[in-house]
């Protein structure tokens, strides 16, 4: 034991952990989480660098595929079918939306398949679970970042002014990528049990974005019930948030607030749901 | 400070093996299997077959600074322990009290991604492994240095050779320092320098003072770097004692697996010459000092008998005996487990015993070994005569050749020869 105390400070007292079987609701161990941000930036930094690697383009595909899909919407929806767009520039106006939006699709495809994606890491070492789908929804901020400089572009072209609404833009970023955070827990979680739920998340995806305000104004939902199930969905008014903030269009009407809620409530409960599971993921992934 | 580091209370883990075989359980076969229960009004019991107890109630301790090695078989446990032990699965039964730090190192590059460079997944399979950045960054030289791959430092990792990954990816783990290590099998990779190298490692890692779990086949290793071993057989902790010994039941064990293969012997079926039976010898068998089957020794080297006996039902304690008998003279020499270990409380079948015969006083000749074992009130509940036989030749270990002498025994005395008159 005379060697053991030279290289190692009795003094110091050491963490003593506890491993028993888990049952039923067990807190959520946030601060755990706060322990393991190095990891989590690791990882984050990891999905960036990789995205891109061995692509000859590399990291301008953050720019060319909104600037593509814009280039689709604009032709297809702007001149063919003629969408009415808020007095806006149509190329401008579907590719603010286009921006939240492919930082959301992203964020919840990658969230979606992060646990069975790294199932390596799942079952050789332990950190908190979490950590994969919460990186995975924050390694699309770089592609958002780099796309936004072609916004600056566009709206510099369109000579659009600017006006004090854009300080919401960081909220509007935040509730962005909890939704998807929210949704994406939910669907990795399930993911690792069901494998069904890989192949859901593209029509999910998509309906999604036929649910939401990328390509048209809202103003072509009609009033009434509808517009009410409508406005629920948080990225709505995200979408909305983004042509206000931005390009001085209508701003998001009250129905944001109870898509805030459900978000919040969807956050939780998939933070719970998620916790419950993560014992069992190493046997089942 | 505690002086345990590793507090392992009756740990059992379940897996259902049932559902496992099914590929992947998909929403539609959890939505079939809840209706069906829904119908039945009780859930579906799960047949025996279908549940393995991968650790079926393992208890020890580990205190500070040991360095335990774990053996057995393919399926004995012995992964599903150190993923309890690492916090990767949750025990089924049980609990694990760790103090300090645990740093797993199950698998070599875990999180090794091929796109990025060695400078890369060096800091990226630090953190993964727990390490913090400054950390990383303090050692990062001398973890670049173990790995020999300086100047592919900038190179994508999937352009190494294997060796090189894996040489990168040792060289990150050796220089984790958590309190509590547990490594699987990573020796088992690597060319027969390296292995040497991250053995050397291993052994540094233990002279600082860590407690380490170390789980490989490699017996020699085992022996080397640890000082105390645990045998797992089928999720059970069989044996639980020196490094040595416990290569030495592993060995055994293994080899018993095949009937025919001399030299441990089945004595369930043969004739009982005294006993009530309520516990029975069914295994014998004779290694040398190197954990080997041998069935002849040289003069004075050690032998050890390994001992099998299984209970029906559990008597209160036991205590073993052997009688050595040479084929010409009879009975040599006999020795009792109680003269230096007191009588054995079973908690379960089977009963793994065994004795160094060491020193080994025989001259040459044929022996027999007859065994039994005693009751606490000196009742035999077993008794076999003559169930092996083994030879001593007339050579020393050297090779030098062990001229006739009289005496049914031989014992190295301390001699002491000179010209001058004891001073």
């Amino acid at each position: 034991m005379t060697y053991f105390m030279n290289s190692i400070n009795p003094k110091t007292p050491l963490p003593v952990t506890i491993y028993e079987p888990s049952n039923g609701w067990l807190s959520l161990h946030l601060r755990e989480l706060w322990d393991y941000r190095e990891l989590l930036v690791f990882l984050t930094w990891r999905d960036i660098k990789v995205r891109y690697a061995q692509a000859a383009l590399g990291a301008a595909w953050a720019i060319l595929q909104p600037l593509l899909t814009m280039v689709i919407f604009s032709v297809i929806f702007g001149r063919l079918a003629n969408l009415p767009s808020d007095g806006i520039p149509y190329p401008v106006f579907s590719y603010v939306a286009l921006l939240p939006w492919q930082l959301f699709a992203g964020a919840l495809q990658r969230a979606g398949t992060s646990l069975v994606g790294n199932s390596n890491l799942l079952t050789k070492v332990y950190f908190p679970r979490l950590i994969i789908p919460i990186s995975a929804v924050a390694a699309g901020l770089v592609d958002f970042l780099i796309a936004f400089i072609v916004l600056v572009g566009m709206m510099a072209f369109y000579n659009i002014k600017l006006t004090w609404a854009i300080l919401v833009l960081p909220f509007l970023i935040l509730l962005t990528l909890l939704t998807a955070l929210a949704v994406g827990i939910w669907l990795s979680a399930l993911n690792v049990q069901y494998r069904d739920v890989q192949h859901m998340i593209p029509f999910l995806i998509q309906a999604w974005m036929y649910a939401s305000p990328v390509a048209y104004s809202v103003g072509l939902v009609p009033t009434g019930i509808w517009r009410i199930v409508y406005g629920l969905n948080p990225m709505v008014g995200v979408i909305q948030g983004f042509r206000w903030a931005l390009l001085g269009a209508a701003p998001p009407d009250e129905l944001m607030v109870v898509s805030i809620l459900i978000v919040s409530v969807l956050l939780l409960s998939g933070l719970y749901y998620f916790k419950r599971m993560e014992r069992t993921f190493a046997d089942v992934v | 400070m505690s002086d345990i580091a590793v507090k392992v209370e009756n740990l059992g883990k379940m897996y259902r093996i049932g559902s496992r075989q099914e590929q992947y359980p998909t929403l539609r076969s959890a939505l079939i299997s809840g209706m069906k229960r829904f119908v039945k009004k009780k859930s579906i019991k799960e047949s025996a077959q279908d549940i393995l107890w991968a650790l079926n109630d393992v208890s020890f301790e580990i205190k500070h600074g040991e360095v335990v090695g774990i053996i057995g078989r393919n399926g004995a446990g012995k992964s599903t322990l150190l993923k309890v032990l690492a916090h990767i699965t949750d025990p089924t039964r049980g609990r694990v009290i760790l103090h300090g730090r645990v740093g797993s190192l199950l698998e070599v590059g875990t999180g090794f991604h091929p796109e990025l460079t060695g400078r890369d997944n060096i800091y990226l399979n630090g953190a993964i492994l727990g390490m913090k950045r400054a950390e990383i960054e303090r050692k990062f030289d001398e973890i670049v240095a173990f790995s020999e791959i300086e100047r592919f430092l900038d190179t994508p990792v999937k352009r190494y050779s294997s060796g090189m990954y894996v040489r990168l990816a040792f060289a990150v783990a050796a220089h984790l320092e958590p309190e509590i290590l547990v490594v699987d099998e990573v020796l088992a990779v690597g060319d027969a320098e390296f292995q040497k190298k991250c053995l050397g490692k291993m052994g540094a890692v233990a002279k600082e003072g860590r407690t380490v779990l170390f789980v490989s086949h490699n017996t020699s290793a085992i022996k080397s770097l640890c000082q105390r071993g645990i045998m797992l057989l089928h999720g059970n902790l069989v044996f639980d004692g020196s490094a040595n010994d416990a290569v030495n039941h592993y060995v055994l064990s293994t080899r018993s697996e095949d009937q025919n293969e001399q030299p441990t012997r089945d004595v369930l079926d043969f004739p009982r010459t005294s006993g009530t039976g309520l516990a029975k010898i069914s295994k014998v068998s004779i290694t040398n000092n190197d954990g080997l089957f041998a069935s002849s020794f040289a003069i004075w080297e050690p032998l050890r008998l390994y001992i099998v006996a299984n209970c029906d039902q559990l008597p209160s304690s036991v205590s073993f005996w052997v009688i050595i008998k040479s084929l010409s003279d009879g009975a040599i020499v006999s020795s009792f487990q109680y003269d230096d270990q007191p009588l054995f409380k079973a908690e379960k079948s089977p009963i793994y015993a065994s004795v160094q015969i060491n020193p080994n006083i025989l001259v040459p000749g044929k022996y027999s070994v007859s065994l039994g074992i005693f009751g606490p009130a000196n009742e035999f509940y077993d008794w076999v005569d003559n169930v092996m036989q083994f030879l001593i030749v007339g050579e020393f270990t050297s090779g030098k050749p062990f001229d006739h002498r009289l005496g049914l025994t031989t014992i190295k005395y301390q001699w002491d020869v000179r010209n001058e008159k004891d001073a």
